[in-house]
């Protein structure tokens, strides 16, 4: 087998129930996506599969799954720090030369025409 | 006339436009642009609950409160099995305040295979997809810096020897501004085997190959040789090389690489749910031999059956 991820299905479900609830909220139990995967697992549990094939197939799209859920937070919350609402214009200048690891420059003798 | 259908033609979004030859097509350019302007920009949120209800044909419509979803070239929006309905439906549910379209892409997927805005068949979709081939990332090599070269024969070399003895071809990889000239033979098998995935396993198969830039990496993760992850890493070798060198910008190459991966993690996705009634049937064949009380494929309290509104 080539398959190159070590995610053992318990962990790649309970991650992907951790990011639902981290990006969800309280009621993540009662949405469409928990069931489905719920169902998934517990299927792919009781059928005693002769072929290791549709396991695979199970945790490669799981762990795709949850990557495309950690990434979109991620993003997102790049995104607002960054990007967004209040990341950039409302700051300062120099607010926003120091999110680039830059710093306006100090002129001891005041700018010329002061 | 002319010089407002040039202007149009200029703010259209890259792809969607091919060129403009009659009447017709123009009116049909306007209304794209209409549809589609719509969906760039940021909207309130409109509904409170989302759910999935089956529709005529055994396809999945999702309901924003009451309304069913469309397109933005307004058809109506269905999925073909209800893995995917649940992907588009949670997208829509994590939403708050403020709808965020550039971080829908499964929803952004299905939209663009249903409504087909490149107006394009299959063929031409194949075509488009191994034209990447030749401009392939891990068939470009480098000469210098010594570190660089290295890691990419490292990395980059195992997936080439994977997928020259999967599909049984001859790619290849070269140093110089031309990159390899790939066989005809090769490109064949590729057609032959892009030619059994269907259209919406196809739109996003494209859709990976267009954000990996790199027909090879995308093969390995359809195949599920590689994950999402280490495919975005070795499509940004060297990005991740200079990163190793001179430091990680978080702005910048944080921001890129969870964008990447939130894209090609969803075409992937996109694609193996798309291609799942194969796999529906397999399971079934299995099943006969260890025959399970079925579960109804629906059974939450908040599908509704089919009606028009």
């Amino acid at each position: 087998m080539s398959v190159s991820f070590t995610v053992a299905p318990l962990r790649a479900c309970r991650d992907i129930l951790k990011e639902l609830r981290a990006v969800k909220g309280p009621g993540y139990q009662r949405s469409p996506a928990y069931r489905y995967v719920m169902d998934q697992f517990r299927h792919n549990r009781i059928t005693s599969e002769k072929l290791c094939r549709s396991q695979q197939d199970l945790l490669h799209r799981a762990s795709s799954y949850l990557c495309l859920l950690q990434s979109t937070r991620l993003h997102l919350s790049l995104h607002a720090e960054y990007h967004g609402e209040g990341s950039t214009r409302e700051k300062g200048l120099g607010d926003v030369a120091r999110m680039v690891g830059l710093a306006l420059p100090t002129q001891p003798g005041g700018k010329g025409w002061e | 006339m002319l010089r407002n259908v040039l202007r149009l033609y200029n703010s259209l979004p890259v792809g969607c436009c091919p060129l403009i030859t009659s009447q017709t097509q123009t009116r049909r350019l306007l209304e794209c642009r209409r549809t589609y302007s719509s969906a760039t920009s940021e909207r309130k949120k409109f509904y409170q609950d989302v759910s999935i209800s089956q529709g005529e044909g055994g396809v999945f419509e999702i309901n924003l409160d009451r309304r069913k979803l469309k397109t933005p070239g307004g058809k109506l929006f269905t999925v073909p099995n209800e893995a995917l309905a649940t992907a588009v439906a949670t997208e829509w549910d994590v939403q708050r305040d403020t709808l965020k379209f550039y971080a829908m892409h499964m929803t952004t997927l299905c939209n663009t295979a249903l409504d087909n805005p490149t107006q394009r068949n299959k063929d031409q979709m194949i075509e488009a997809s191994l034209k990447y081939l030749e401009t392939d990332t891990i068939c470009y090599r480098v000469e210098e810096p010594p570190g660089l070269v290295q890691l990419q024969k490292n990395e980059w070399d195992p997936v080439m020897d994977w997928i020259e003895k999967r599909y049984n071809v001859v790619i290849g990889s070269s140093s110089n501004i031309m990159g390899p000239t790939i066989p005809e033979e090769t490109k064949d098998t590729f057609r032959q085997h892009l030619a059994s995935y269907n259209f919406w396993a196809l739109t996003g198969l494209e859709y990976v190959i267009t954000q990996l830039k790199s027909v090879i990496l995308s093969f390995g993760l359809i195949d599920q040789h590689l994950t999402v992850e280490k495919a975005v890493q070795l499509s940004r070798l060297e990005e991740e090389f200079q990163i190793h060198h001179w430091g990680n910008v978080e702005w910048a190459h944080e921001y890129d690489l969870q964008e990447l991966r939130s894209r090609t993690a969803a075409g992937t996705l996109f694609v193996h749910l798309s291609s799942e009634s194969a796999t529906m049937k397999r399971k079934l064949l299995q099943d006969l031999e260890f025959p399970l009380p079925r579960k109804p494929t629906i059974k939450t309290p908040l599908l509704s059956k089919h009606s028009h509104h």
